[in-house]
């Protein structure tokens, strides 16, 4: 057991492991996601409500489910990081966090013009919509603070202690900000959920939805890749890689 | 096929403009993010190589400690 | 120079928990009534950032008692971010703060006490001020007084979360805008519920139950905040 937790923490290791893995996971990723969103576009029914313009949804779900995991694994490796100070912990939240970045922007910004017809208007206060504005700043907070601090290893720990609080806040901010909008404002606008989505619609949202999730695995793993060669420069197995050039 | 022909396909009910710039925003962003990582992986690789390839012509300079700082400033778009 | 030495009594094993976290306590307070200036600013600041918004917005009655908790609100948030880059810079300068981290007593609870003082110096202070901003923003006298009940509430969650963000931009370049973009986000529930807490006040709601729940707010921020600055603290200090 130790052994395997040894093993998983040596960059070398991981660097073999996801080189072989990358590539499965681009290309099922991207196939799922192609089919979602094919089938989704193209050959799911109408909505009775909403017209075409639901059709967003399966970017806009996929995104805002990814954006807020993306976090949590962010805080399960801060966690890692301060306990075991395991050094793949730490490079995971460095390569991640510009990636949940664009990734919750992109279901904002989804969202938005997803609004503009269903609600008419691009932005409302609504909950979600807000407590996502939220979780962008702390992203930006994450990366902002990551590279003010030079020393590699101080970096790794102030972000993990940034990070865990964060995510001791995320329940406190979700559960304040639908108390705020309840207070000031009675739910006029709801994402028109119906409690039973026809097959033909769910089913093009999973595939979307799972393949994100591996997409994200391999942007994961490349940008580790990056990050563990950038501070494993002078070591010998970089020598050895880098000089039988494959890559 | 929900829709009857392909210009009732752009047009999405009315609704094209929203639907298809949502799915621009989203196209472009992911292709920029996952080209960007491909590249600062492939410039980080060369710059390994490089510096190996240095130490190799100048024996005097391989023996020196390693540099002192181990963080690389790799530009971040 | 000598007046400003530090005035911490070397710690032995034998002080108590309590007599040290008073000693720091004490420090803090005394250092800080000899720059007298650096007590003041924060409230200056409070007040002038209430001043832009008739000015800005409308000097009409009806904006200003709809707006006005929120505008009080938000400058009292806006002169706690402003002061918790002295929190722990000046001891961080001198050298006062690796001491302190070296201290037998745990660091959590010195950490706590510094964050208690600086309570005292710029949180209570502000609640003192209120009163008078109300008025200068037509708060009818029942939301004042619970204004000034949710900002008591309020402000020590404050300096609390903004210890966290503090200590762990300490030595940093820029360290005054960083920390107000790591620590905003984590004000949001305070502010949300502290407006609403007189909001409810002012429609003639109870709000004994709000106030219960900013209430939580503080025995949270109090239990947890303390171990987050002082691990914070403790890889600033490693990273100098």
């Amino acid at each position: 057991m130790w052994q395997f937790f040894h093993k998983l923490g040596s960059p070398k290791w991981f660097y073999g492991i996801s080189t072989r893995l990358m590539p499965w996971l681009l290309v099922i990723g991207t196939a799922l996601l192609m089919a979602g969103i094919v089938w989704g576009l193209a050959f799911a029914p109408k909505d009775y409500l909403q017209g075409d313009s639901y059709r967003i949804i399966f970017i806009h779900v996929p995104t805002a489910f990814l954006a807020q995991s993306a976090y949590i694994m962010m805080a399960v490796a801060a966690v890692v990081t301060l306990v075991w100070r395991m050094k793949l912990a730490d490079v995971f939240v460095k390569a991640v966090a510009p990636v949940g970045l664009v990734i919750t922007f992109l279901s904002l910004f989804t969202g938005a013009v997803w609004g503009k017809p269903t609600w008419g208007t691009w932005w409302i206060w609504d909950a979600r919509l807000t407590s996502m504005l939220i979780l962008l700043f702390l992203y930006g907070g994450v990366i902002a603070l990551d590279r003010a601090i030079n020393d590699e290893k101080s970096a790794a720990r102030a972000v993990a202690v940034l990070v865990l609080v964060g995510v001791v806040n995320i329940p406190i901010i979700k559960y304040s900000v639908e108390w705020w909008n309840t207070l000031h404002q009675p739910a006029t606008f709801k994402l028109t959920e119906k409690p039973s989505m026809p097959a033909e619609m769910w089913v093009p949202l999973l595939l979307a939805v799972l393949g994100m999730y591996l997409i994200f695995g391999w942007l994961a793993c490349i940008r580790m890749q990056t990050e563990i060669l950038a501070r494993e420069q002078k070591t010998r197995w970089v020598k050895d890689l880098v000089m039988a050039g494959r890559h | 096929m929900a829709f009857d022909s392909f210009s009732a396909f752009l047009t999405m009910g009315g609704h094209g403009p929203y639907v298809w710039s949502s799915y621009g925003a989203f196209f472009v962003l992911m292709a920029a993010l996952m080209i960007s990582s491909l590249r600062r992986r492939r410039a980080m690789l060369d710059a390994c190589r490089r510096n190996f390839m240095c130490q190799g012509k100048e024996p005097g300079r391989a023996d020196r400690p390693a540099a002192t700082f181990t963080r690389v400033e790799v530009s971040q778009d | 120079m000598t007046a400003k030495a530090p005035d911490i009594r070397p710690v032995t094993a034998s002080v108590g928990v309590a007599q040290a976290m008073k000693s720091v306590f004490l420090r803090d307070v005394r250092v800080a009534f000899r720059q007298r200036q650096d007590l003041l600013n924060p409230l200056l600041f409070c007040v002038m950032v209430v001043t832009l918004f008739p000015l800005g917005v409308s000097p009409e009655v009806s904006f200003l008692r709809e707006a006005g908790a929120g505008i009080l609100w938000v400058a009292a948030l806006l002169s706690v971010l402003l002061s918790l880059d002295h929190l722990f810079r000046h001891d961080f300068d001198d050298g006062t703060l690796e001491q302190l981290v070296l201290q037998p007593q745990p660091l959590f609870l010195l950490v706590l006490a510094k964050t208690v003082a600086h309570w005292i110096l710029t949180g209570l202070p502000l609640v003192v001020l209120t009163p008078v901003l109300g008025v200068m923003v037509q708060l009818p006298g029942n939301s004042i007084a619970v204004l000034c009940l949710t900002l008591l509430i309020g402000t020590p969650v404050l300096s609390l979360i903004g210890s966290i963000g503090a200590a762990l931009t300490l030595g940093l370049r820029s360290a005054g805008v960083l920390l107000s973009l790591l620590i905003i986000p984590l004000y949001i529930p305070v502010l949300i519920f502290g407006t609403g807490t007189v909001a409810a006040a002012s429609e003639g709601a109870p709000v004994g139950a709000y106030l219960a729940l900013m209430g939580a707010f503080l025995v949270l921020a109090v239990t947890l905040a303390p171990f987050a600055s002082a691990a914070a603290l403790k890889i600033s200090l490693s990273n100098s």
